[in-house]
């Protein structure tokens, strides 16, 4: 098995791994929503490789190219990016609106915080 | 005609309970309307007696819930005796009622009618019942309906004992009962009660040994040991749920399925002889044996005859597994001479408590001469409950001793006599110290219990008497169970 | 003519409706509005399944691109069910949500709690409805970014973190489901369901088949709430606005089962879903695991709303078992769970709506007495639970009966027992409320009485459906086994 030439998966799960990892263990809740987007960013590249077809030419349609790369990964992706944009400005806000409520954006103190009432 | 009486019968009640609802406030038209829609009943359930023996089955389809499980109705022997024990014992107990709730000043009457009815319902549902999920579905709305009545009193004790009450009914029969149904179904392809039994051939003895143990602990309402804790708890209950329901309608439900399933589902060949129901059998005489010991230390009076209850209900459970005609008539027998007994034993109690606000064995010294009446009755009910003459008590027992005979357990005979020594033992030094005992210097004078309670003992220890010489009708039902 | 674009209508409604929900503004036309489009889609959703049972399956292609190029809508029993199960509840309970939003949520943000209301019912549609497998990833992210947001409205201050506690958990769930449409994808060069499933046959007995698999079951299972991946549920339905945690656990998770099964039987296909793959084996030990731990977690809980979100995750563990029964029995025990689920949980939920726009706090302790002062509310609560439990003549009881008799079939026994000690567990939870609101002291402080009518109304609809379909299966019984047959891969 070619490792090396796989390297675009390599980055990928590299990227996953630390992104989820972030989210599992950061306890400031900003913190956790940029390991969200690390971890999406993670898929977005999963998808844009795999768009890639050996030899392929951009995809716009010319006389001398037969083999073009598929771009329809590329169109999904833009929208799996607009989700996650969305995700990351809904996760803010409610950080934002979290902050007001606790005066605090650590989960420790959060729970310590609901744990007294 | 006589097939849409059947929906007939089951609704009465209800709309019974309706009207007693919206008659709340004003406890005479209320009362009237029970004892009215009492009536109505039973003059409903006797309308089906031609029928039935001249040997016909009117059957109704209600619905079908689930595709080959129908809700239907459907009258048998065993199914009438039973709703005309319930129906006509439910006159009575109202009439009983009204002395005894208005004596004791009861809160929430209304409620206390209407649930009362509402139980009737599904007593009535359960008599007659065409196949098992018919009567699964009125046995879980009877164990319902009556939770209302048991905690009754809204005290912590009867929080307490509602619990018990619903948590071991409840869990046996989903536990157990619902299981064995829908294994029955899933094995046959029919829930359907048919003579001769619908399992024979259908499975393996020990699926049917394992089945057949599965109804009779699931049919928890029977109260064989050990989940007959119930039953006691029960008794927080005002007195007339616990004469009606707790000794007539709720329990014998119980046994009555029992014996149903065990004539109707298994088929008389396919219960006698297994190993399952050996072991039943040492369970039903260990309940009969045992619950008679407990009741001998029992003070609290209702207490001491719930266990006499446990007791008696596993003569027919005894009866239903013995399995032969003889047995399966005796225990029919038995569940309506049980009936009158018992519910004169607890009017009696009851009467007690309105009177004299006693509710302990040992408080009830020299009773007797200032309540000779209710005591009387007492004496006269213990006889029936311990099987002597001049009571109808005997007959149940003697084709109870004949099946078992004839079934070759001549020990169980022995343990039928033993039980009627114990049931002496507990019963009648009740009477005999009320009647003989020195009453405390201190006492007050007590005079006796209200004229509707006495006028509703005075009927059930004549049916208790009658029912010595004139057994027929009741015999005749009960032998057309095993052609 | 409009016949014929009923599956687009089914989704493109309640799109078109929420950002006019959003101009609207106005608490009263915003719900108007919510309350009329749910009707719309209930009635289109009817009529949908009226041409399913004429014609079978409608194929519905969005601007003439044929599948597998453009988007289809592929709509069959099975989704058609479901369709009916999102748009009624959403109908009933936007009833009921007039009176007890207004006094949980403060007028200005009304009319945007109905926009997202709308938002995600047009997310669940979409989900239910769609052919394409990343279409479906698109509706599953708008109807969860919306219940984030209907969930975070709630006003105790927790509902914020639940949402975000929602939001994080939800977000990797969505994100393996993308990872797995994106192997898929990879595998079959087809977004296309149907296609996908065709070219899958050849293909399956490849690692990248299996980790596409993988991924969407662990995905999907955040997503249902699957035991272990519950822990999210609990406090979002806890602190959710009341109407919300009724819509939500009537819907939200009973769409994820959809998505579930549509692509273990439809895609994937039964022998690689439930034979290559050890799932059947999964499934049956977390399933029973989450209706034993579940239910008897809920009996120690004393907010009562949280008691119900953990009973909905014990149930959530018998729709599983269903499934991994790997019969069409089991699955038609699911589907038709699945819809009775709906119901009861729904009318509890709507009853504890009812009593906490009353009390403004639905604790256990406080309920004492309740069943003399609010005893439609409370007859609601005891119809429910008894539906719960699993009593005759209730919807749950159809559902037990289907259940236990599929595991009696297949001759699992430890199933069978799992099931019904759910049901004894779920009599001690429902009865502790019963007992406490019957028998209970009343406190001297409250006053007041019965909830106003238009939340009674729909809460006894529910109420009334539960003892209907407890006697009436033709409808719901009947389609769920025409569904598990068409999942199954026969021909209804």
């Amino acid at each position: 098995m070619n490792v090396a030439g796989l390297y675009n998966y390599w980055i990928v799960i590299l990227l996953m791994m630390t992104g989820f990892y972030v989210v599992i263990s950061s306890g400031n809740l900003v913190k956790k929503i940029i390991g969200l987007n690390l971890f999406q960013a993670s898929v977005f590249i999963l998808y844009i490789s795999m768009g890639k077809v050996m030899n392929g030419a951009v995809p716009i349609l010319r006389e001398d190219v037969t083999t073009y790369s598929n771009p329809l990964p590329h169109v999904l992706i833009l929208t799996a990016i607009v989700v996650g944009v969305a995700t990351t400005a809904l996760g803010l806000a409610l950080v934002v609106r979290i902050r007001e409520a606790y005066g605090s954006v650590e989960e420790d103190d959060i729970h310590r915080q609901d744990e007294s009432l | 005609m006589s097939d849409s009486m059947l929906f007939l019968i089951v609704l009465t009640p209800f709309i019974g309970a309706g009207l007693i609802v919206v008659t709340g406030n004003r406890p005479n038209l209320r009362e009237t309307v029970s004892v009215a829609t009492g009536l109505l009943l039973l003059a409903e359930v006797a309308s089906l007696v031609p029928d039935v023996l001249a040997g016909e089955t009117p059957g109704l389809l209600l619905a079908i819930p689930v595709p080959g499980v129908p809700l239907a109705l459907q009258v048998e022997p065993l199914g009438l005796l039973f709703a005309l024990i319930a129906s006509s014992l439910w006159i009575v107990t109202t009439i009983y009622a009204i002395g005894y709730m208005r004596g004791h000043h009861e809160i929430h009457q209304t409620r206390f009618y209407a649930f009362f009815a509402i139980a009737i319902g599904a007593t009535m549902g359960i008599a007659l019942a065409q196949n098992l999920f018919t009567l699964f579905l009125f046995y879980e709305l009877l164990t319902i309906s009556t939770y209302p009545l048991v905690t009754h009193a809204g005290t912590p004790e009867a929080r307490r004992g509602g619990r018990v009450y619903l948590g071991v009914l409840m869990g046996t029969s989903i536990g157990f009962l619902l299981l064995a149904v829908i294994w029955t179904w899933q094995l046959t392809g029919t829930t359907g009660f048919k003579a001769g039994g619908i399992l024979a051939g259908q499975a393996s003895p020990l699926v049917i040994g394992i089945l057949y143990g599965l109804f009779a602990f699931g049919i928890g309402k029977a109260a064989l040991m050990p989940f007959h804790r119930w039953l006691p708890a029960a008794m927080v209950a005002p007195t007339p749920v616990s004469a009606l329901l707790h000794a007539v309608a709720v329990v014998k439900a119980g046994v009555f399925a029992i014996l149903k399933v065990t004539v109707y589902i298994f088929g008389i060949d396919l219960v006698g002889g297994s190993t399952a129901s050996t072991a039943l059998l040492w369970v039903a005489a260990l309940t009969i044996i045992g619950a008679s010991l407990v009741a001998l230390y029992q003070d609290n009076l209702k207490r001491r005859l719930a266990y006499s209850t446990i007791s008696q209900l596993s003569y027919v459970v005894l009866g239903a597994v013995l399995a032969n005609a003889a047995s399966i008539s005796g225990a029919a027998v038995h569940i309506a001479t049980h009936a009158v007994g018992k519910i004169t034993l607890f009017f009696c109690a009851g009467a007690i408590l309105v009177a004299t606000h006693k509710t302990r064995v040992s408080e009830l010294d020299g009773l007797g001469r200032q309540m000779p009446l209710t005591m009387g009755a007492f004496l006269i009910a213990s006889l029936s409950i311990a099987g002597l003459p001049p009571t109808g008590g005997l007959w149940g027992k003697w084709y109870l001793a004949l099946g078992a005979l004839e079934a070759g357990y001549g020990i169980l005979v022995g343990v039928l006599m033993l039980s009627t020594l114990l049931n002496i033992a507990y019963l009648l030094p009740i009477p005999l110290r009320a009647f003989f005992g020195q009453s405390p210097k201190t006492a007050v004078q007590f005079s006796e219990a209200p004229l509707p309670c006495l006028v509703a003992i005075g009927i059930t220890t004549a049916a208790c008497v009658t029912l010595f010489f004139f057994p027929g009708p009741v015999y005749q039902l009960a032998s057309m169970l095993i052609p | 003519m409009i016949s014929a674009q009923l599956p687009a209508l089914q989704v493109v409604v309640p799109l078109l409706a929420a950002p006019l929900c959003l101009i609207l503004h106005r608490p009263f036309a915003a719900w108007l509005l919510t309350f009329v489009v749910s009707g719309i889609s209930l009635l289109v959703s009817i009529a949908l399944l009226g041409q399913i049972l004429e014609q079978g399956v409608i194929d519905y292609t969005f601007g003439g691109w044929a599948a597998p190029f453009g988007i289809a809508y592929h709509i069959d029993f099975a989704n058609a069910y479901v369709l009916l199960i999102v748009t009624a509840i959403s109908t009933v309970v936007s009833i009921f949500a007039k009176r007890s939003v207004a006094s949980e949520i403060e007028a200005h943000s009304q009319g945007l709690f109905y926009t997202a209301w709308l938002l995600c019912l047009t997310g669940l549609l979409g989900i239910t409805i769609t052919g394409d497998a990343f279409n479906l990833f698109v509706f599953l992210e708008i109807s969860s970014l919306s219940s984030y947001v209907l969930i975070a409205m709630g006003n105790d201050r927790k509902a914020l973190t639940a949402a975000y506690q929602y939001l994080i958990m939800g977000t990797i769930g969505a994100t393996f489901i993308l990872i797995g449409i994106g192997l898929l994808y990879m595998l079959t060069g087809t977004l296309n369901m149907l296609d996908m499933a065709q070219r899958l046959i050849a293909v399956a007995d490849s690692r990248t088949a299996r980790t596409g698999f993988a991924f969407l079951t662990v995905g999907l299972g955040l997503k249902i709430a699957l035991f272990p991946l519950h822990l999210w549920l609990p406090n979002a339905y806890a602190y959710a606005p009341s109407a919300v945690s009724a819509f939500l656990a009537a819907t939200a998770t009973k769409v994820a089962v959809y998505v579930l099964l549509r692509f273990m039987f439809s895609v994937f296909g039964i022998d690689f879903a439930l034979g290559a793959m050890p799932l059947s084996t999964m499934l049956v030990v977390l399933g029973s695991v989450a209706v034993l731990s579940a239910s008897t977690v809920a009996i120690f809980q004393h907010n009562l709303k949280r008691m119900l979100a953990y009973s909905s995750i014990a149930q959530i563990g018998y729709l599983v078992l269903g499934v991994s029964l790997a019969t069409p029995a089991g699955l038609t025990a699911t589907l038709l769970h699945l819809f009775n689920h709906a119901l009861m949980k729904g009318a509890l939920f709507l009853a504890l709506g009812c009593i906490a726009w009353r009390l403004g706090s639905v604790r256990l302790g406080d309920l004492g007495g309740l069943g003399y002062r609010m005893p439609w509310t409370m007859g609601v609560f005891v119809i429910g639970g008894l539906s719960l439990i699993g009593l005759p003549l209730t919807a749950g009881f159809i559902s037990k009966w289907y259940l236990v008799l599929a595991a009696v079939e297949r001759g699992w026994w430890p199933v069978v027992l799992v099931i019904i000690a759910g049901s004894l567990l779920a009599m001690i939870y429902v009865w502790r409320v019963i007992e406490t609101a019957y028998l209970g002291k009343t406190k001297e402080a409250v006053s007041g009485t019965e909830a106003p009518l238009s939340m009674l109304v729909p809460a006894w609809l529910l109420a009334i459906a539960n003892l209907y379909f407890g006697m009436h299966t033709e409808l719901s019984a009947g389609i769920a086994s025409q569904a598990a047959m068409v999942l199954f891969g026969g021909q209804p």
